[in-house]
């Protein structure tokens, strides 16, 4: 996906005045919030499973080492081969290059965000082979040549009439517009694919150590085709998602599919274990698993290393306030919301993601939704530090938080400019009490008047009433 | 009981008579109240902005300042949850005068939890015969827990608390977000605008003054001067009404 993330307030300002989006955008934030609460309220013990989840992602990420070697040992035992990716170029080049191999001209895939963030679509399209995505919403956006909004649901920012006319004219059928009818007509034109595709890649949602397991998660049974019925199997994914034991994948599962939508479960779990062994009646004959670092090493033992934590849920998405007005694609990469604006601006340079880090009210709406606990708001501050250090914010605002720093720190200086401050804004409120425009700084008063100050600060006020005391 | 009152900067510098609300409340709650002259500002707009250094002096100053008072008292939830929260979980952690910062933070209150939980009031002076609806802040809700105190004084005071659907969603002000994103900061503040709109109140209350001035500064510029934005502060004191 071709970066856009340097230009976050531009699109954000775009997406506001997008009456379709905003629509969209608003029918989908009842159903995540509302289903959400609906599930934690019902499963009764939910903080308690929360501490356990992000003590089972805490304890792979200490062991990242060991289970990796784990997983390939367990995995390889059982006929897959593991590859593994340092970068995003790596993946690709290790993913086609196995296609090329075993003569691939056609690739199903069910969802993978990975995918996404190593353009692996693109390198398999500039190998001259077709790839088809097979879960719905990509299916979709496939067809309106548009990246993922979302995590979860990558289509979210579409509406049904908008998915129908991109079906009319992707399958030539007369315009249906009742869910039920579109989704059968999507299922049949995918049928076709299941059935001719050579390679199958999947994500996977955790990869287990102790068992050599991949395992996906999905509500339409897509990833069960794409991981038996072409005859190669290949699997991508972050280091980070291993887990240790089955065990741990129950904790985890019992908060994902609730985070994510408000579902107790999800409707199917694909868990993957070799290719197709003697007396298998169906299966891939070849089963690898592409590990991929892309950047992720770097996060550990650092100051962000919670945000590996993450099991891909879009909670944080969901319930940001910032999110729900903008939508996925303002925030210009793969990952939106606060866990993208964590994961872009270390992924892709905090250079190229100046404003993600700033883009929170620091409501702490995501932090109380995190499943595994991570404290973003706390780590999005970190970033603000990092690009103050770094001298990476504009001049003005760093010449102003100077001026400011300096004069809070001098109270005698602070009182006579707060005395005065207070006395011009609230001569620039006039009558109304009310300053309807800023020079030079319009981010407030476009949109907004600012009320104006009473006149005398509480201080003057006060020193006047204690001296005038008996 | 000697009681610090800790004004913030903003109610300082633009609405002065919530700082004088909370000091009628104090003071007919029978405590002996300080006002350290020398205050000026939690240092919370330099941590957001990544100033760290500058929050840390900052509150090393308050520190100091409010050092021999029993208690410390603020007409704010997210200048609490800086003094309470961001110091001892995060500032000053991993150095030596932490100690002194949990001290500090163990007898700092938001003034209706205060009022509430420390002086346990069972009566206040005001008296407001409308209908409200209440306004979350984000830190107060979410780093200090307050949601029943605020509404128990408004209560108390006679006021009808119409609930507002989103009551806990951020108003979109955010500090610097508000100028820095202004746009979105903006959409937010209408989402919560229409909100109050809904609820039917005639004045929408909370207990920070950056939303306050936030709502107050959408609903007027949309042409609402109608619907009151008020501290508790100013209601629960007698200091305005209906």
């Amino acid at each position: 996906m071709q970066l856009q993330s340097m230009f976050f307030k531009q699109r954000a300002t775009e997406k506001l005045g997008d009456e379709l989006l905003q629509g969209n955008m608003r029918k989908a934030k009842g159903k995540f919030v509302d289903g959400r609460a609906k599930a934690v309220a019902e499963f009764g013990v939910w903080e308690e499973a929360r501490t356990h989840a992000a003590k089972v992602r805490d304890r792979a990420l200490a062991n990242l080492d060991a289970y990796l070697v784990e997983f390939e040992r367990k995995a390889t035992a059982r006929g897959a081969v593991v590859h593994w990716a340092e970068t995003a170029e790596d993946a690709c080049r290790i993913i086609v290059d196995i296609a090329a191999r075993n003569g691939v001209r056609k690739i199903t895939k069910s969802k993978s965000m990975v995918s996404e963030e190593v353009n692996l679509n693109e390198a398999f399209e500039a190998a001259g082979m077709q790839v088809v995505e097979t879960d719905l919403g990509e299916y979709i956006l496939q067809l309106a040549h548009e990246p993922p909004s979302h995590i979860v649901a990558p289509a979210v920012h579409k509406s049904k009439e908008q998915v129908a006319d991109l079906f009319v004219a992707a399958h030539g059928k007369p315009r249906l517009t009742e869910i039920p009818a579109m989704t059968r007509e999507a299922r049949e034109a995918l049928r076709e694919h299941f059935l001719t595709a050579d390679m199958g890649v999947s994500g996977s949602n955790f990869i287990i150590a102790e068992t050599g397991t991949t395992l996906t998660v999905t509500n339409e049974g897509n990833a069960d085709m794409v991981t038996t019925l072409p005859r190669i199997h290949c699997v991508i994914t972050g280091i980070e998602k291993v887990i240790g034991t089955l065990e741990d994948f129950a904790s985890l599962i019992r908060l994902l599919p609730r985070s994510a939508i408000g579902q107790t479960i999800a409707n199917y779990h694909t868990l993957t274990t070799g290719p197709k062994m003697p007396g298998d009646v169906d299966g891939p004959e070849q089963m690898h698993v592409v590990l991929v670092d892309a950047g992720r090493t770097k996060l550990l033992g650092g100051a962000m290393q919670e945000m590996l934590r993450c099991i891909r849920c879009g909670a944080c998405m969901n319930h940001c306030p910032v999110y729900q007005n903008v939508g996925g694609h303002a925030y210009g990469w793969v990952y939106p919301g606060p866990m993208g604006s964590i994961l872009t601006p270390v992924y892709v340079g905090l250079e190229n993601a100046r404003d993600l880090p700033n883009a929170a009210t620091f409501c702490g709406a995501c932090a109380v939704a995190c499943p595994v606990k991570i404290p973003l708001p706390d780590l999005m501050r970190k970033l603000r530090e990092q690009q103050f250090d770094r001298k990476l914010r504009p001049w003005p605002e760093r010449v102003v938080i100077a001026a400011w720093g300096f004069a809070v720190t001098r109270p005698a200086l602070y009182a006579l400019l707060s005395r005065i401050g207070a006395r011009v804004a609230n001569w620039m409120g006039g009558r109304d009490g009310l300053i309807h425009a800023l020079p030079g700084i319009d981010g407030w008063t476009k949109g907004r008047d600012m009320p104006a100050p009473a006149g005398r600060t509480f201080r003057d006020l006060y020193r006047q009433k204690e001296s005038g005391r008996p | 009981m000697k009681v610090g009152l800790f004004v913030t900067c903003l109610v300082d510098l633009i609405r002065p008579g919530i700082g004088f609300a909370a000091l009628k409340l104090l003071e007919g709650a029978r405590c002996e109240v300080v006002v350290p002259q020398a205050q000026t500002c939690c240092g919370q707009p330099g941590y957001n902005s990544g100033g760290r250094d500058i929050a840390k002096a900052l509150a090393r100053k308050v520190l100091a300042e409010f050092r021999d008072c029993d208690y410390v008292v603020a007409p704010s939830g997210s200048c609490s949850g800086q003094m309470k929260v961001a110091t001892v979980h995060d500032l000053f952690k991993d150095e030596p005068d932490l100690p002194e910062f949990e001290r500090l933070a163990a007898k700092w209150h938001e003034l209706s939890d205060f009022l509430v939980n420390v002086l346990k009031v069972e009566k206040v002076p005001g008296k407001y015969a409308g209908t409200i609806t209440y306004h979350d802040s984000c830190a107060g809700l979410r780093e200090l827990g307050l949601k029943m105190q605020p509404r128990y004084l408004l209560q108390m005071a006679g006021a009808k608390i119409a609930e507002m659907d989103g009551a806990e969603v951020c108003c979109g002000f955010g500090g610097t977000f508000s100028i820095k994103l202004g746009d979105i900061s903006t959409r937010m503040c209408e989402n919560k605008c229409e909100s109050v709109r809904a609820s039917g109140a005639g004045a929408i209350v909370g207990g920070d003054l950056g939303c306050l001035l936030n709502i107050e500064g959408r609903l007027r510029r949309t042409g609402d001067k109608a619907t009151k934005v008020l501290h508790f502060a100013q209601v629960i004191a007698g200091e305005e009404r209906a």
